[in-house]
């Protein structure tokens, strides 16, 4: 079966008003740019997006905001994004927030075949009403369940064109847990190579978590907080 | 005189051991990683996925894929690792981290510590905070002792909406170092100069105040 797709625009058919999608990143850092842009475009609405953040006002989940493609958002942390918050303030924009370990779990035992799980993180803050908690050895837990997707989509350094999966630095973060979580997983590239160039030992997502490949192009990049030392 | 938030990241510099693994929260927790003393070796974790995290890059250095929590740029050292959020998150919640220091709104004398929200104002989310508290065997808070108005920030009990239950067991301010035990804040140091009488009248919760309390050797 082929998984190689030769761009965004191809590789994100079926998307449709009122899907879950999943976003890898961090902040900035290894968000699916291309499939961000191609998403903007084809203007799919009421969406409710997983992510661990929701980009900043002109770029990332921001552009969708823009759009008005974002009915709710689920993520661990929303600041800087001003029309985030306008949309919020204005009722437009559902936001649940959660623990961001619990939110890497709950993406990783969707894809993993576990329905739930008992954490210590919001035992006794309101992130804890309405769940179940049960003591484990004297201490309090409380039970998250896990998520899936529609659609996630993931952005990698390498990948083969099985869909086998190299992340580079910081940028791996949410994606490998998101690629296991997608009912249909998109990864876009920055190098698309043939099988057998990836040394098997290396690999972070491995294929069978992948649907659809493409490679990615004129990255972006940005970079939130530049912080330097004096060479 | 009460100290600044270099001394206050000084001193708690103190508390890290040859070996430990720490995990520095936003704010003047980032500032404790400059007071290392040499002669220990401390890990640093960084939880969007960095074990061995390095001082920022120079300018020609700086790699967009390379950041911190924070958001920064940054670098990795010889022994660094990477990792997933999922594994990230798994040395936090299984107790793999020594040392978390984080900034707090509140603590209270029961442990309970408040620093992810303001009812009124915008919520930005708690990231990391809650996995963090929830979880680490050693919890010490960095903060000033009052808030801009001047009200104590050492509560009997947080009037903010909490990030954990019971969790915190230091609190370092640039007034005093305080255990937390079963009894409430036990004074163990006072900043240099500031009377153990000014940090009791700093501090609305329960201060318990036992013989002569050192001053800070910083």
């Amino acid at each position: 079966m082929n998984k190689v797709f030769e761009n965004a625009e191809q590789a994100i058919a079926g998307v449709k008003d009122g899907m879950t999608l999943m976003l890898g990143g961090f902040g900035l850092c290894g968000i699916p740019e291309n499939s961000i842009a191609a998403l903007v475009k084809l203007g799919a609405k009421n969406l409710t997006c997983i992510s661990n953040n929701a980009g900043v006002d002109d770029f990332g989940i921001g552009l969708m905001l823009q759009q008005r493609q974002v009915k709710k958002m689920i993520s661990s942390y929303v600041g800087e994004n001003a029309e985030f918050e306008k949309q919020l303030l204005s009722g437009e924009l559902e936001v649940d927030l959660i623990p961001q370990g619990s939110l890497a779990e709950r993406c990783r035992a969707g894809g993993a075949g576990i329905p739930a799980f008992f954490t210590p993180a919001g035992y006794g803050t309101e992130v804890a009403e309405g769940k179940e908690t049960r003591e484990y050895n004297g201490k309090m837990y409380l039970l998250e369940t896990a998520l899936t997707a529609d659609f996630a989509f993931v952005k990698a350094w390498k990948g083969d064109t099985d869909g086998n999966l190299i992340y580079k630095g910081t940028a791996r973060n949410f994606n490998p847990m998101m690629a296991m979580a997608g009912k249909i997983t998109i990864a876009e590239v920055e190098e698309l190579v043939q099988p057998g160039e990836l040394d098997p030992n290396f690999i972070h997502t491995p294929g069978v978590f992948v649907q659809r490949i493409f490679k990615g192009t004129d990255y972006e990049k940005r970079i939130e907080q530049r912080t330097v030392t004096e060479a | 005189m009460a100290l600044d938030k270099f001394g206050i990241a000084k001193r708690i510099a103190q508390e890290l051991q040859d070996g430990f693994y720490v995990n520095l929260g936003i704010g003047i927790p980032t500032l404790v990683a400059n007071y290392i003393p040499e002669e220990i070796n401390v890990t640093l974790q960084s939880e969007n996925g960095l074990l061995g995290m390095g001082p920022f890059p120079t300018e020609t250095k700086v790699d967009p894929d390379m950041i911190n929590a924070g958001k920064q740029t940054i670098t990795t050292l010889p022994g660094s690792s990477i990792f997933d959020s999922a594994t990230s998150f798994a040395m936090i919640r299984g107790g793999h981290i020594n040392l978390t220091v984080l900034g707090a709104m509140e603590v209270a004398d029961n442990g309970d510590i408040a620093n992810w929200k303001i009812p009124g104002k915008m919520v930005k989310g708690m990231g990391g905070a809650m996995d963090l508290v929830a979880s680490a065997e050693n919890i010490i808070v960095a903060m000033m002792h009052t808030n801009k108005a001047g009200e104590s920030k050492l509560l009997s009990k947080c009037t903010l909406p909490i990030t954990g239950v019971g969790c915190v067991k230091k609190v370092v301010t640039n007034l005093a170092v305080m255990d937390i035990t079963n009894q409430g804040f036990v004074l163990l140091e006072r900043a240099p100069g500031v009377s153990a009488e000014e940090i009791k009248n700093a501090t609305e919760g329960k201060l318990i105040i036992e013989g002569d309390i050192p001053e800070m050797k910083i």
